[in-house]
């Protein structure tokens, strides 16, 4: 009853290609090929966990804060992710957004230039900042890590000299610095036009690497740079490219981050480099380079944001969401190391 | 023993007279390379002593020489990657000069380096394409800069095809998943596909078993096969007298002479090149 098709005997070798792998290696070629992949099996399972244990979690209204959370460092991890794909590390991503927002608030505020004009100057400062740390590394060869720990102090300290270290308030600005606050009413959602922003950005920086020459010379420098340099790919211009194009998308999440917090404070996103990298390794981008996407660094932003309110709406110590970061991190590191040994 | 036996011993390659090349310089214009008087001195080290280098229309051209004997020194000032310090290189007879490996790669060398020059992370087609990817037609590409993915990747199968490559069926594989030899394969597939001149191989076989090489060496024979002239560099006696037509023999910075797996026995090569014998010209 059964037709079975008679070939020619595989050669022992055509077997042993053909041989069954086990699942783990079927697990890790899969992740291979999609690293983003196992971020989102960790944030779909910690949704469903979540819910599980505070039925709340699912709820607009608790979905409306997570994203509003998660924006801000969603948006300074897909510039971190740019950098980090190169095989670098931005330190100063916190005090170089700080700087560029103190300087956009305060020109609107007591500096008297109009909003959208601040809001460009501001934007402005931070590609500049950006371009100054590519600068650094390209023409000065400095380690990324070096340079940014440098520039981290230098925007900080230029950030509170210029500011005096004082708070400007979302009343003293004009309505387009305020603007990124505005809420958006979808049924019981509520999100805010920042949320939107956000979004774009990480749909054209997406975009950018996954489609275009340069999105593909970033993968390639990151890989290995003297193999991108020997096939002719300019590498010193990607690289001051990256860190320019980080530096302006901190430059408009300066502005996002003052329609958020409803203020331009100095004390904001002390933490911003470690969250930044944190929601781009648990992305599953590697940070020897080379390899990860933005769509991974965004699901990385959402499990540390589902697991600080999830972890909330639990009524568990804010501690342990300090604790589970910490071993999602390390748990991230560790498949990149194991996904990057794949064999065919 | 003799190394200088004077009859008509070279014989012809692709038309060319070598008895006649061996009594003297050959004219540029015969030639698809040639390098006359090359110098290239690093402080008081002498990488280069004034050396030719000729390679003719379709030959695979061999060259070897002990470790310092200046076989990549003199290949690096051929290909744009050092500038020599004196010395003219002829270019299809016309003389040229390269300031970098891309000025070489414009005008139609490719060369494969030992280290491959490939991104692992990337599939075979993005390194096939890696510096000169294309992007779509119409508005895609030309405003939003979209690769044309899908058209590399079946331009990179059918190259690998044209070159007998069956190995790698899937242009969408990561480069790290393959094995040496077919890495190498993709490297020495991408050179072929581009070169318009001729294409350098550096050590191409050093890192891979004996079915590999041999999987590469009948690369080296298609790419000749193809009309594109080849100059491969090797440390292999065997694998260079199995392919080369000629052998550029280097030796102390300069040219020990220029040989024929016909003429010399691979034991004799390796005298020449390590000075126990000398081989008299004319």
């Amino acid at each position: 009853m059964s037709t079975t098709t008679t070939s020619a005997p595989a050669s022992a070798a055509e077997q042993f290609a053909m041989r069954r792998q086990s699942p783990a290696q079927r697990i890790q070629h899969v992740l291979h090929a999609q690293p983003a992949l196992s971020p989102l099996a960790v944030l779909i399972i910690a949704i469903i966990v979540f819910a599980l244990i505070n039925p709340r979690f699912l709820q607009p209204q608790a979905l409306s804060i997570l994203f509003q959370q998660v924006a801000i460092i969603a948006a300074l991890a897909i510039g971190q992710t740019l950098i980090i794909l190169t095989a670098g590390i931005d330190l100063s991503v916190g005090a170089l957004t700080v700087f560029s927002m103190l300087i956009m608030a305060s020109l609107a505020s007591s500096g008297g230039v109009p909003g959208p004009l601040a809001i460009l100057i501001g934007v402005l400062v931070g590609t500049l900042g950006g371009l100054l740390n590519g600068f650094l590394v390209t023409r000065i060869n400095l380690p990324p890590f070096i340079v940014t720990l440098g520039t981290l102090s230098v925007f900080l300290a230029a950030g509170l000299l210029y500011s005096g270290g004082s708070n400007i308030q979302s009343t003293a600005l004009p309505d387009s610095v305020n603007w990124a606050g505005t809420v958006l009413q979808f049924g019981r959602f509520r999100i805010t036009t920042g949320v939107v922003i956000v979004a774009l950005m990480a749909i054209v920086v997406g975009f950018a690497l996954s489609q275009t020459k340069w999105g593909r010379h970033v993968y390639a420098v990151g890989n290995d740079i003297e193999a991108a340099r020997l096939v002719g790919i300019r590498v010193n211009r990607v690289l001051l490219s990256v860190y320019t194009v980080a530096g302006l998308l901190y430059g408009i999440t300066a502005w996002l981050q003052i329609g958020r917090a409803g203020s331009a404070s100095p004390n904001a996103l002390t933490d911003a480099n470690l969250e930044s990298i944190t929601a781009v390794v648990i992305g599953g981008t590697s940070l020897f380079g080379g390899r990860g996407a933005v769509i991974g660094t965004i699901i990385g932003a959402l499990i540390v944001y589902a697991f600080r309110l999830g972890l909330s709406l639990a009524g568990v110590d804010d501690q342990w969401r300090v604790f589970a970061t910490g071993v999602l991190v390390i748990v991230a590191v560790g498949i990149d190391q194991w996904i990057r040994k794949v064999k065919a | 023993m003799s190394t200088a036996q004077n009859e008509a011993r070279y014989g012809t390659v692709n038309g060319v007279d070598l008895d006649a090349v061996q009594e003297g310089v050959a004219d540029p214009s015969q030639t698809v390379l040639s390098a006359r008087k090359l110098i290239k001195t690093f402080g008081k080290v002498i990488g280069l002593d004034g050396v030719d280098l000729d390679l003719y229309p379709g030959e695979i051209l061999a060259i070897i020489g002990d470790n310092g004997a200046g076989k990549s020194t003199l290949i690096k000032a051929a290909t744009g990657a050092l500038t020599p310090d004196s010395g003219q290189l002829y270019l299809d007879g016309r003389e040229v000069s390269f300031k970098t490996p891309q000025d070489a790669r414009a005008a139609g060398i490719e060369t494969v380096y030992q280290t491959l020059a490939v991104a692992p992370a990337l599939d075979i087609a993005a390194n096939m394409f890696l510096g000169r990817e294309r992007r779509r037609s119409g508005p895609l590409g030309s405003v939003f800069r979209m690769l044309d993915k899908s058209g590399m990747k079946a331009d990179a199968g059918r190259s690998m095809a044209n070159l007998g490559i069956a190995t790698v069926q899937n242009m969408g594989q990561a480069v790290e998943t393959l094995s040496g030899g077919q890495r190498q394969a993709v490297a020495v597939a991408r050179a072929a596909t581009f070169a318009t001149k001729f294409v350098v191989l550096d050590e191409p076989t050093a890192a891979l078993g004996v079915k590999e090489t041999g999987q590469v060496l009948n690369l080296i024979q298609q790419i000749r096969e193809k009309g594109l002239p080849v100059i491969l560099i090797s440390h292999n006696m065997p694998n260079v007298f199995e392919v080369a037509d000629r052998i550029h023999i280097a030796r102390l910075g300069g040219c020990a002479g220029v040989i024929t797996p016909k003429s010399h026995t691979p034991t004799e090569a390796v005298a020449i090149m390590t000075g126990a014998t000398t081989l008299q010209k004319g």
